[in-house]
């Protein structure tokens, strides 16, 4: 058991708490249950990040912590302090659009628009992930992000293009 | 959500000292089941301790054998080299879980301890004998498509829900488990406990224990092991069955067998007769169909499972000839 004579912390319901967004600090105040989704959409005005099942199952929420891919609805607000959280609008350069959304746009691989900041984070986690990407691995490893308007095919073509480009 | 106090545990005596100081706290580190569970009230805790900050992160495998620490993300066990090399059905079955998300988030700990994915447990505005005792099990005659085939009772038929544990009992795994009197070792084959007539009692650790570490010992299935997940879609799917096998070989003849099957028991199912059944036997076409024939033993189907018999023991068959590398 480490540092036994340390007292444990005190619990509370709502805390002050600083979440570092693409590169800026940003202060609030929060209830314990506030998701990091409902915290960068709701309080940081970030609404780029879209809120679909609130369930993890659609990864409409996906963003990146500390370079990681993850769904903000499965996350409390509380516990993302001290990581870096990327989201879709911390992606693009100065006046340009990040390799991955040019891919997109290129291929045309978006139909209504809503699951497609969290095809594009998702994206961008695979490749960091650095595996070997073929089309099926493509399609396996986006299995965690929807898309109901079935634009799949041009999804994996962006998403191919983008690696091979190296994005 | 309902309101819930939180606190971030800096070490584990800390963590132990606030679980212990209420009866209806609960730990969350990767949050991906607890999340979920909260979003649907399907469990109210007063408070979370968090215990992300505790050291209990990281693989390490040392001459054959490995530790992986309970807070160690699903991904990062997924794609360790030596758990690749010496654990590969482990890797195997990690990779079929979830989505590379949930995987980056979920821990091994968290994983282990699941609950159902029951459509009636998961509904807090129907009866349940897991989440409220005494009021029922609509599983019985109703929605039971996803329900075990093996273990359960007539107050519950809720399946394990999970692929880890499955690979991890393949693979003769033990936790180390601690609480504020320090820590001990069990079997993850002693973790889960059959519903009986106390469904919400899902294992045997006392309130306020913590899984620290899982402890896998040496084998030698690492080149014939298999897990094989049969779902409705390819990915990002939970099994309606699955197969873990590991096999120790001699040439063509088997001289061990460990197999599990995921989606059909109330707890991850070991077909230990199955594995007597092969121990040194030569692995043919016909063996393998043979042994999987009798994987449906002692199965209690429902109206809406009972295609899980069917599946589990094609599912035996075809993992024995990949596994043992005669498909």
């Amino acid at each position: 058991m480490d540092n036994p004579g340390q007292p444990p912390p005190t619990q509370a319901s709502r805390f002050d708490i600083e979440l570092m967004v693409n590169g800026t600090g940003y202060r609030l105040a929060v209830d314990a249950r506030t998701t990091l989704l409902d915290a960068l959409r709701d309080r940081l005005h970030l609404t780029g990040t879209k809120r679909g099942c609130d369930l993890g199952q659609c990864g409409a929420c996906t963003v990146l912590l500390d370079g990681r891919r993850i769904n903000a609805c499965l996350t409390l607000a509380v516990m993302a302090q001290d990581r870096a959280i990327t989201t879709i609008e911390g992606i693009a350069g100065a006046g340009e659009l990040h390799p991955m959304q040019e891919a997109f746009v290129e291929h045309d691989a978006f139909q209504c628009g809503y699951c497609t900041p969290g095809q594009i984070m998702s994206a961008i986690g695979l490749l960091a992930e650095s595996r070997d990407i073929d089309e099926a691995a493509i399609r396996e490893h986006m299995s965690g992000n929807i898309c109901r308007c079935g634009a799949y095919t041009n999804i994996v073509a962006a998403v191919r293009d983008a690696a091979s480009k190296g994005a | 959500m309902l309101a819930f106090s939180y606190a971030a545990a800096p070490d584990a005596a800390s963590a132990l000292s606030l679980i212990g100081a209420d009866s209806n706290a609960a730990f969350i580190a990767g949050g991906t089941d607890m999340l979920q569970l909260l979003q649907e009230a399907v469990i109210a805790p007063r408070s979370l301790i968090d215990i992300n900050a505790l050291p209990f992160s990281g693989v390490q495998v040392e001459r054959g054998a490995a530790r992986i620490g309970a807070l160690t993300r699903l991904s990062d066990v997924a794609d360790d080299p030596g758990i690749r090399q010496h654990f590969p059905l482990l890797a195997q079955a990690l990779l079929e879980t979830a989505s590379p998300q949930v995987r980056n988030m979920a821990t091994v700990g968290g994983n282990l301890l699941q609950r159902t994915r029951c459509l009636y447990f998961r509904d807090a505005t129907v009866p349940c004998n897991k989440r409220q005792p005494g009021s029922g099990c609509p599983a019985q005659d109703g929605l039971n498509r996803i329900n075990a085939i093996f273990g359960g009772s007539e107050h519950c038929i809720a399946a394990y829900p999970g692929d880890m544990a499955v690979a991890l009992l393949a693979l003769d795994a033990d936790l180390l488990v601690q609480n504020a009197q320090g820590e001990r070792r069990i079997s993850l084959a002693d973790l889960y406990r059959l519903p009986g007539d106390s469904p919400q009692h899902e294992t045997t650790l006392a309130p306020g224990q913590l899984i620290t570490t899982v402890v896998l010992p040496p084998n030698n299935a690492a080149g014939h092991s298999h897990y094989l997940k049969l779902r409705d879609r390819a990915s990002f799917e939970w099994a309606l069955v699955s197969v873990a096998v590991a096999l120790e070989m001699d040439g063509t003849r088997v001289r061990r067998a460990r197999i599990v099957a995921g989606g059909v028991g109330t707890r991850p199912w070991r077909l230990a007769r199955i594995e007597e059944a092969l121990r040194d036997e030569r692995l043919t076409p016909d063996r393998a169909r043979q042994t999987g024939d009798l994987a449906g033993d002692g199965a209690a189907p429902r109206d809406g499972n009972a295609f899980k018999v069917p599946m589990l023991r094609r599912a035996v068959e075809r993992a024995l000839l990949t596994a043992g590398g005669i498909a």
